[in-house]
């Protein structure tokens, strides 16, 4: 009889490839201010904006079943909060982004109880109405602009960076950071023992109730970080904007119908989904945005063939085919059989 | 005294609209399980639709509902046999995004076809016709048509749901889809069936909803959280809780924009949000078991 002993690996030769490939890209991207104009910036800004907001969004729909569409929201809320903190508190625009996340999250708490009350599908269009809530009371705040909308003082502007320059690379910094920051969150939740809970989730729920994981907890707890996230996120992408509108801040095209496309054709519930999403969002933005509103049917169109026949997404389809992960999450078992090592030493 | 009755009154009627875009939303939820994101704008499309078929053949908007009514309930059928059926299953995802995809193609197809100006469909002097209920109250004609019609097509979903061969077979779908496939039931008829009626009755209401208001191609979300907040209201599977749901989310807006304009929809959506605190299942939830 042998014994054997098992260790649990994450990591696999193509995740050891991806983790290389991640860090040099990180770190030419976070030179960029270095190599890139300032048109390269602001779009680069943007997309690790929605590589965030999908990121996000896939946890929350793509691990935790919970399908909103009405994540507007908490963009919409960080950014006003921004708005309001530097406004009327005078609070410096860099620390609002941090107030925004634990607000939110407390805000998110209520929100969840009422929401989590509609099942499946209409779960979702209850947060979409959550949503429209927030978008008639931001236009209610005369203070900010009520409906038409304010800019952000230039004092608080100056504040930030003594030059239009100082303050790009600062928001652009800023960006990038954040959404390291979210993605090696998520990493490290599902790589957590909520991780492995949550997979289960997305695999089958009934399975993973009867398994005894605390499945509406766990949504609970994914509902309110996901908020927190994409409030940070979205005070971010207002102060970047230095404008700020209820029809802007809490647009279901911009915020959700965007984000979801970007995770259905990258690949939802896998991490590496909503970064492929993103590239290939914006190179159709960028080649077909002069086509006007043909070009929002045409997206809508691939996303339909995608969850239709490709329901995993491009990454999915990538993953499938050659077993790749480019972030160590998958488990697997590691046998070591005991008594030859043991028959080595005397 | 008068000014909030006739407050509540035009909330009352405008309530028989709002029930049916629920009725049609509460049709295909039932049977199938699927909610449709893109109910809203196949409301604005069948509006649309009866634009054109006023705008060409100079027929009026009542009249138009011969032609829009069959045209959507063939649309309906066809989008259910060909895309809809596909994305059906124990997952929630592919329903509710292709749905949502859906939405998006139909908006920017209207707003390439038609552009964003603002429509409205003529009905003529019928528009203007009021009469006086009691003293100080009036009711519009138009209006209360309106309001008939949907309580006629309300009951008459009843009797179809209750009556008919075709209401067992969604009845018996709607229970196990499995056992009924047995019984010699092509579910996949009995959804594209159950669509076309719900896009029926999406037809008559978008026809009522662009005579009653301008339109244009972006205001089909809007009407599908109308259509559902009636539904949650009155509680899921209930035909009748969904015409009392309508009702109440029309007087709440009714009595909110009566206190200032800006709280009209703010007070639809707290009138909705209170209900799903306080009695989540909705005010008439149909019997369990």
């Amino acid at each position: 009889m042998s014994l054997i002993a098992s260790t649990v690996e994450h990591a696999t030769r193509s995740s050891r490839i991806g983790v290389v490939v991640i860090g040099v890209t990180l770190v030419v991207l976070a030179l960029a201010p270095f190599w890139g104009e300032r048109q390269t910036l602001r779009l680069l800004a943007e997309m690790y904006s929605f590589v965030a907001l999908a990121s996000l969004w896939n946890l929350l729909a793509g691990y935790a079943g919970l399908v909103s569409v009405g994540q507007q929201a908490f963009v919409g809320f960080g950014g006003y909060l921004l708005f309001w903190l530097v406004i009327v508190s005078g609070v410096h625009p860099v620390a609002a982004i941090f107030i925004a996340g634990p607000v939110a999250a407390v805000v998110a708490v209520p929100v969840a109880a009422l929401t989590f009350r509609l099942r499946g599908a209409y779960f979702a269009i209850g947060t979409w109405v959550v949503a429209e809530v927030f978008r008639l009371l931001a236009s209610q705040i005369s203070v900010l602009g009520g409906g038409s909308g304010i800019s952000l003082p230039a004092a608080a502007v100056i504040a930030m960076a003594p030059t239009r320059q100082a303050r790009e690379f600062e928001i652009y910094w800023l960006a990038l950071a954040l959404t390291v920051v979210v993605l090696a969150a998520i990493v490290a939740l599902l790589r957590s023992r909520h991780g492995l809970a949550l997979t289960a989730i997305r695999d089958n729920e009934l399975a993973a109730q009867s398994n005894g994981i605390g499945v509406m907890r766990i949504k609970y707890i994914v509902y309110v970080l996901v908020a927190f996230g994409t409030s940070m996120v979205g005070a971010l992408i207002f102060l970047q904007k230095l404008r700020i509108s209820p029809d802007t801040a809490f647009s279901v095209n911009d915020w959700t119908a965007f984000v979801i496309f970007i995770t259905v054709i990258g690949g939802i519930g896998r991490i590496e989904g909503p970064i492929i999403g993103t590239i290939i969002f914006f190179v159709m933005r960028q080649t077909l945005s002069d086509l006007g509103s043909l070009y929002l049917l045409i997206m809508g169109a691939v996303a339909i063939v995608v969850m239709l026949w490709a329901p995993k997404g491009l990454w999915g389809l990538i993953a499938e085919r050659y077993g790749w992960q480019a972030l160590p999450l998958r488990r697997h078992l590691v046998l070591t059989a005991l008594d030859k090592k043991a028959g080595s030493t005397p | 005294m008068t000014e909030w009755l006739n407050v509540i009154m035009q909330g009352v009627l405008i309530g028989g609209l709002y029930a049916m875009f629920a009725a049609g939303l509460s049709l295909i939820f039932g049977v199938m399980r699927l909610v449709n994101i893109a109910h809203g704008d196949l409301i604005v499309l069948a509006a649309y639709v009866a634009l054109t078929v006023t705008q060409t053949f100079g027929l009026d908007p009542l009249t138009s509902l011969l032609f829009v009514v069959p045209a959507m309930a063939l649309i309906g059928y066809a989008l259910q046999r060909l895309l809809l059926n596909r994305t059906l299953g124990d997952d929630l995802l592919p329903p509710l995004l292709v749905t949502f995809g859906l939405s998006i193609i139909i908006q920017n197809g209207l707003l390439e076809l038609f552009t964003a100006d603002s429509r409205k469909l003529q009905a003529g002097t019928i528009e203007v016709q009021t009469f006086q209920v009691t003293q100080g109250v009036w009711v519009g004609a138009l209006p209360l048509i309106q309001f008939a019609v949907a309580v006629a097509v309300i009951g008459g979903l009843q009797v179809l749901f209750y009556r008919t061969a075709l209401g067992r077979a969604f009845r018996a779908t709607s229970d196990d889809q499995s056992v009924a496939q047995l019984m010699g039931l092509d579910t996949r008829h009995v959804f594209a069936m159950a669509m076309a009626l719900s896009l029926a009755v999406v037809a008559i209401a978008g026809v009522f909803l662009a005579v009653r208001a301008n339109f244009d191609p972006a205001i089909g979300p809007a009407r599908l959280i109308f259509g559902f907040e009636a539904v949650i209201i009155g509680g899921l599977g209930s035909m009748w809780g969904t015409l009392a749901g309508g009702i109440i989310l029309g007087v709440s807006q009714a009595i909110g924009a009566q206190i200032d304009p800006g709280w009209q929809l703010l007070a639809g959506h707290i009138a909705f949000l209170v209900i799903l605190a306080v009695r989540p299942q909705g005010l008439f939830p149909r019997v369990s078991g």
